[in-house]
């Protein structure tokens, strides 16, 4: 089981790197939504001999928001807002990726000190939550449209939910309160500003929103 | 402990209620006052039973944050605040439904008001720290938006802002001192904490008395106090002055019981805010001529008066001095109580004044006493309450703090001609500024349009202040039972027991009683001659004329006395406290045909030490500017480098 469970990890962690060196935006939308299904998959495999309803009812609930509807949504966003294509990078793709293998060494060695009561079994998590949150803040600062800003905030949201599955037995209201704030923040927020953006300034590149400021 | 809860329920029921039925204004107000109503009714069984020498009680029902309990409890100390909350509120929310008529809105109005109440009876019988301080926030937040509730109107949207700045700073000290308590106890419950050791103990007095001061109003943390009252519907303000800032007493009484026996210094500290904020609070209230704004002024002496109570019971008890501690604690407690009361009195007054002229504006009122006489002898009552006088029950607190502080004094204690100096100062300027308040709104002769037309009240406002008048009276009466009444509260306060000094206690208010008495004998002699002027004009032919007519060919109702010129000399001999603005232009030439006086008395607290502060905080702040560029990608990089030096250090 616990080989199972690795190699899940060993993909997210893989899928983040295929974001990183995404160039174009359609590819970025499909790792992340694969990188969702995976999350999805994990606390079902992770907790195989105690599967409760509860936490099958979770794992779908977070499977279908982030593999299905999150990504359908950016897709058609994408098709309707007539966006580029391209990704337009502020740090180009080969650097990005050096970043990525830095964030993974330095999400490592943060891992071990970091101590997570109820993850032992699980060593890979912890590492992984972190690195998944390192990506999404570097897709956020690093990317120059709004769109892919929404994927880093997904991201960003993934290791929080990974990080969130190690303490999913003793906490689960927690965790449901978590995901409950993503849908909120996730759907309502970025995609009330997409529109409004695309809208007012017939473009999507979040950089030059600093033509609003006073 | 079920009737409580069930009371806390009922309340919030009854607001929600009023919510949904927001649209049918009298469906509204009848679900929101009788939720108030019920739910004070259900509540007090416990309460009283509780003061009346009932075994304490505590409840922990489960709570799903991972941060403190929900754990409420009832003691003397809970169950006498939760009496004098409940008690007024619902009485306000009988008054609410005759203020509010038709003034639209009715179903937010008694939701945030039912919500206030439930918020203020929480915070006092709360046993979690936790628990508390979102009590306390609840309560700052209702009440917020009964302040903000004319929101059209910019001054109220200003009270609000000062309201909710300053509640907040106040919480921010309430933090840390609840973070120093429980850091040391390991425990957010208030079982658990205990004495610190002396600095910290000072440093957390200290905080106490600047998170539950901003609440109370101690000056000069009292800025609030002034803007907020008067914008808040009536019926709130009472509220607000009568009970709400208690809950700031109540706050540093609970405080002192976790950080346990005081030292000297504390007593002194209380001895100079309450000497400070009572008498610069008379001395604001003198100089203003917004009715409301010079109760709320008056909300600020009073709480001045209980602090030097405290500050008596304080100094009486880390000199070892027994029975001063009791007289300054048990007339702290019993004005809570009395104040409670003629300043709730107070504002249902001046909110029948506001609604039948219009106005707060006191330069505008006059008269209204044949128009209004139910209110006018009501508001008569509350304010001879107010200014101290016996028979009536403010007489009866203050009366025990002044005979603590003259026991101190025959002990050779400093501190006690200190109180006695103030505490007779403030007497003094109270009952100026409402002979003032009181001659110039209900005696003379209207001085504008709508005062002449004034209409008496209807009777669901007049009947809560009859109600509080008569409490006035009966309080001042049985003064001696009152304190027998608190003094489970007062003995959890002082520590002491009071079956131990009751024959010392029982000595020291002879005098009470006596004057209580002769006060009795003076008011049915009083009586007695009016009987007899009655029965002689009998029959008689009596001619009618204007008040204050003063014998001129053609009187006008602008020759009166108006309430600036009433309180000048005094104001003048107080000017520079007052920093009072005056815009004049005088008659000119030998025919001259008009003329121009206006003064206004800003706060000067706000004028000269908040103002100041926050606008140098606002320059500071342009500084950093350059920060603010407008790009989320830097935005965000600001928060990720943030976070990864906090994870370093932590974990580095």
């Amino acid at each position: 089981m616990s080989f199972w469970v690795d190699a899940l990890i060993v993909l997210v962690v893989l899928t983040n790197l295929r974001v990183l060196g995404a160039s174009r935006l359609s590819a970025c939308i499909r790792a992340v939504a694969v990188q969702g299904a995976l999350l999805g998959l994990l606390p079902v495999l992770a907790h195989l001999d105690a599967l409760t309803g509860r936490l099958l009812l979770q794992a779908a609930a977070s499977t279908l928001l982030k593999a299905v509807v999150f990504p359908w949504l950016l897709a058609r966003a994408v098709r309707e807002a007539s966006i580029q294509l391209e990704v337009e990078p502020f740090v180009g793709y080969t650097a990005s990726l050096t970043a990525g293998l830095l964030f993974w060494g330095g999400a490592f060695w943060l891992g071990q000190r970091l101590p997570v009561p109820g993850a032992e079994e699980l060593r890979l998590l912890v590492p992984t939550a972190l690195f998944t949150i390192f990506v999404g803040l570097f897709l956020i600062v690093a990317r120059r449209k709004a769109l892919t800003q929404v994927l880093g905030y997904l991201v960003l949201e993934n290791g929080i939910y990974t990080f969130g599955m190690a303490f999913a037995e003793k906490q689960p209201l927690l965790v449901e309160l978590g995901i409950l704030l993503d849908v909120f923040m996730g759907v309502f927020v970025m995609g009330i500003t997409l529109y409004h953006i695309s809208r007012e300034f017939d473009h999507l590149d979040a950089d030059r929103l600093s033509e609003l400021r006073d | 402990m079920a009737l409580l809860l069930l009371a806390l329920l009922l309340i919030l029921l009854g607001g929600t209620l009023a919510l949904l039925l927001g649209r049918d204004e009298k469906l509204a107000s009848w679900a929101g006052a009788g939720g108030a109503v019920l739910g004070a009714l259900v509540g007090l069984v416990p309460a009283l039973e509780t003061l009346a020498g009932g075994p304490g009680t505590t409840l922990r029902l489960p709570w799903s944050l991972p941060l403190g309990g929900f754990v409420i409890g009832l003691d003397p100390l809970s169950a006498f605040f939760l009496v004098v909350i409940l008690g007024l509120c619902a009485l306000a929310a009988v008054y609410g439904t005759g203020y509010l008529r038709g003034h639209g809105r009715a179903g937010s109005a008694w939701f945030f008001f039912d919500a206030l109440m439930a918020s203020m009876a929480l915070a006092v019988v709360a046993r979690d720290a936790v628990l508390f301080l979102i009590a306390w926030e609840l309560m700052t937040l209702s009440s917020y938006f009964l302040v903000v509730r004319d929101d059209e109107d910019e001054s109220a949207r200003q009270a609000g802002w000062t309201y909710l700045i300053a509640a907040h700073l106040g919480t921010a000290a309430l933090l840390l001192f609840f973070g120093l308590l429980s850091r040391q106890a390991g425990s957010t419950s208030f079982d658990a904490f205990g004495p610190l050791d002396a600095r910290l103990s000072g440093l957390a007095f200290l905080l106490s008395l600047a998170g539950f001061g901003v609440k109370a109003g101690f000056i000069p943390l009292h800025v609030w106090l002034p803007e907020a009252h008067p914008a808040a519907p009536s019926h709130v303000s009472a509220v607000m002055s009568g009970v709400m800032i208690k809950t700031g007493i109540y706050g540093l009484l609970r405080a002192w019981i976790f950080l346990g026996p005081p030292p000297a210094w504390w007593g002194w500290t209380l001895l100079g805010v309450g000497a400070v904020s009572g008498i610069l609070g008379v001395l604001f209230a003198l100089a203003q001529h917004d009715l409301k704004r010079l109760l709320a002024y008056h909300s600020v002496e009073n709480i001045g008066i209980i602090a030097l109570g405290l500050g008596v019971g304080l100094l009486g008890s880390a000199h070892g001095l027994p029975l001063v501690a009791l007289l300054g604690f048990g007339g702290a407690l019993l004005h809570v109580l009395n104040h409670a009361l003629f300043k709730g009195l107070l504002f249902l007054g001046a909110g029948a004044v506001l609604n039948a002229a219009g106005t707060r504006d006191m330069e505008h009122l006059g008269g209204l006493l044949k128009r209004m006489p139910w209110t006018g002898a009501c508001f008569l009552i509350a304010s001879a309450a107010i200014c101290g006088l016996p028979p009536l029950n403010g007489f009866v607190s203050e009366f025990l703090i002044f005979l603590g502080a003259f026991l101190a004094a025959s002990h050779g204690a400093p501190w006690g001609p200190v109180a006695i100096g103030a505490l007779a100062l403030i007497g003094g300027l109270a009952l100026a500024c409402f002979t003032k308040a009181f001659g110039v709104v209900f005696l003379g002769e209207p001085r504008g349009e709508r005062a002449a037309k004034a209409q008496e009240a209807p009777w669901s406002m007049r009947a809560p202040m009859v109600v509080l008048a008569g409490l006035c009276v009966l309080v001042g009466l049985g003064g001696a039972l009152a304190l027998d009444w608190v003094s489970p509260a007062l003995s959890q306060v002082s520590g002491l027991r009071l079956e131990d000094f009751l024959p010392a206690l029982e000595e020291a208010l002879g005098p009470l009683q006596l004057i209580t008495i002769s006060a009795c004998f003076f008011f049915l002699a009083l009586a007695g001659l009016i009987a007899l002027r009655s029965s002689l004009l009998a029959g008689r032919e009596r001619g009618e004329s204007g008040t204050w007519d003063c014998g001129y060919a053609a009187p006008s109702a602008r020759m009166q006395y108006t309430a600036s010129s009433f309180a000048q000399p005094l104001t003048e001999l107080f000017a520079p406290f007052l920093c009072a603005r005056e815009r004049s232009a005088g008659p000119e030439g030998l025919f001259p045909e008009r003329a121009t006086f206006a003064t206004e008395t800003p706060d000067a607290f706000r004028e000269r030490l908040y103002r100041p502060a926050f606008e140098g905080a606002l320059k500071a702040a342009w500084k950093l500017r350059w920060l603010q560029h407008g790009r989320i990608q830097l935005y965000v990089l600001y928060i990720a480098l943030t976070l990864m030096a906090l994870l370093l250090w932590r974990l580095g």
